[in-house]
């Protein structure tokens, strides 16, 4: 257990030593993106009834954040230590695989709750903000987080150099989260493309994240929260399937 | 008494290069072991399969009595790694790295310990450095600090003194002694043959993934070195008779004669006079690792 709480302190001491990088930033990042598609878009755009889309964006944003910051925590953590090789410390210990993974995937949940915590203080004052569910909200933070922090994991272990951790990240990660409603709601595209979105279960995260905020959603949060679940479930499932075989970790 | 390592018919294979072919080895608690072989040999393999880093296809591994793979905490908890590269996490210094290198093998307020280590290896002035602010020969130090936070009782370093000067080295050596002599058993590989000659009590030389000598140092020398009588003449000569079976090497006009007596040398020097040879310089030479190593080698 000792070895467990020390691998999460070092991930946490990690990210937290370049805090500009893995928490500012981000939390700039997701501000940008409020000011200018909010100001753009304010006057033109009313998702839900009584809900002006300011708003409606913050939680898409901070959600955004949250699943972004998740997977970039484990798998540059991972990267790194692959490629400048002190992955040896900590496969040398006797550190057992689901310790390893737990404590990367709850740095990164960490990391990720601290960044959309940033984005949610500083959008507090630049809207009018309601709390209708909290406990969705932390759920979906929660299990939406340790989702991409696995799915970080995985490409962390897989990617041999950075370039193909940067298409994971873009080709993969990127298009998902963009195209899982943080900037719209699913009910304004198109009936193919509404079906198609039921296929992205970034989507399912950012709408019962919203759900949280205004009690109102594209799908009910319990069935987006089961999707998620289940997703959750197969990738960790991988995930330490993955890490007790020592794929690509023990020759 | 259980042997500190154990290993077993151990087999290991990477696509096409058979890495290690059925080695069996046993290293008694307390013994300075050495671990020859080129480059190739399979050494950091079999290390690597002994840490956990490597998984072999066959055979078994031990660590004071505990499985590697079955019993991989005991077995861990019992050994320490110094790896062959030089590799640190940038992000820490030299003290917040060993602090937390101990929370891994689950030891909490190891500062006493740490303290001590840094100051057998001369880096308590760097405590509070980054990690990347090091010399070379400071890492590799800060490298072997890492591998002792826990006192592990076996201790394995491979090639620890790569690019170490002299002085360093020296300093390395006497701590890795005091450690040896505290009981610690240490399992050393290196390319330094002369290192592993004062060293290392026993040694084994490994070849293409198997195990080709392994003797005491004392019996590796007697059996596959000699005294060397090298003798450089004013033009070169052609060597006739038993003198041309005692011949190791030649040089231009300087020849190297193998011997085990010193009572061999008047009969050596009484050939060459007879073949023709005038002699310009003479050196004596020990038996050393180096014919033994290039010995076995070529034999195998």
């Amino acid at each position: 257990m000792e070895g467990f709480k020390t691998l999460l302190y070092k991930e946490c001491l990690r990210f937290w030593k370049v805090g500009f990088q893995t928490v500012l930033s981000p939390v700039l990042n997701a501000v940008l993106y409020l000011l200018i598609f909010g100001h753009v878009l304010e006057d033109h755009v009313q998702p839900y009834p009584g809900v002006n889309y300011t708003a409606f964006l913050v939680p898409g944003l901070v959600m955004m954040t949250v699943l972004q910051n998740a997977f970039a925590n484990s798998s540059s953590s991972l990267i790194q230590s692959k490629i400048t090789g002190n992955i040896v410390f900590v496969l040398l210990p006797p550190i057992s695989y689901r310790e390893f993974y737990a404590a990367y995937v709850l740095a990164a949940v960490l990391r990720a709750t601290l960044c959309g915590i940033g984005v949610l203080l500083v959008s507090l004052p630049l809207t009018d903000l309601h709390f209708a569910a909290p406990g969705w909200i932390i759920a979906f933070t929660l299990m939406g987080g340790a989702f991409l922090a696995s799915l970080g994991v995985i490409a962390g272990i897989w990617a041999d150099k950075f370039d193909q951790l940067a298409a994971f990240q873009n080709f993969l990660i990127m298009p998902l989260t963009m195209l899982s409603g943080v900037f719209y709601s699913i009910h304004s595209l198109p009936a193919v493309w509404q079906g198609v979105s039921h296929f992205n279960p970034f989507f399912f995260m950012i709408d019962g994240f919203r759900y949280g905020f205004f009690g109102v959603s594209d799908v009910s949060p319990w069935a987006s929260f089961g999707v998620v679940s289940v997703c959750f479930v197969v990738l960790a499932a991988i995930t330490l399937q993955m890490l007790a075989r020592g794929y690509k970790l023990r020759a | 008494m259980i042997p500190a390592i154990r290993i077993a018919g151990v087999t290991k294979r990477f696509r096409s290069l058979q890495a290690l072919a059925g080695v069996d080895l046993e290293v008694a608690q307390g013994e300075f072991f050495g671990l020859l072989g080129p480059n190739g040999a399979g050494k950091t393999t079999l290390i690597s399969s002994l840490a956990g880093l490597a998984r072999p296809d066959s055979g078994t591994l031990e660590v004071m009595g505990h499985d590697v793979v079955k019993d991989y905490r005991a077995a861990r908890l019992a050994l320490g790694v110094v790896p062959q590269e030089l590799v640190f996490d940038p992000f820490f210094s030299v003290r917040e790295m060993l602090r937390i290198q101990s929370g891994y093998f689950g030891i909490r307020n190891n500062d006493d310990w740490i303290d001590e280590i840094l100051h057998h290896l001369d880096l308590t002035g760097k405590a509070g450095a980054n990690m990347r602010m090091l010399s070379g020969g400071m890492k590799r130090r800060a490298l072997v600090a890492q591998a002792l936070v826990h006192r592990p009782p076996v201790i394995v370093l491979d090639e620890p003194t790569a690019g170490v000067d002299v002085e360093l080295r020296q300093g390395l050596w006497q701590f890795i002694r005091k450690l040896n002599q505290d009981g610690h058993t240490i399992v050393l590989t290196t390319h330094y043959l002369e290192e592993a000659e004062t060293l290392c009590g026993r040694i084994a030389m490994l070849k293409a993934g198997r195990v080709v000598a392994l003797d005491t140092t004392a019996n590796l020398l007697q059996r596959f070195a000699s005294h060397t009588l090298r003798v450089s003449l004013e033009e070169a000569i052609t060597l006739a008779g038993p003198l041309a079976g005692k011949l190791l090497k030649t040089e231009g006009s300087t020849l190297e004669f193998g011997f085990d007596a010193f009572d061999e040398v008047a009969d050596l020097l009484a050939g060459v006079r007879t073949c023709g040879g005038k002699v310009v310089d003479m050196v004596l030479g020990k038996p050393d690792m180096e014919q033994v190593f290039v010995g076995i080698m070529n034999q195998n």
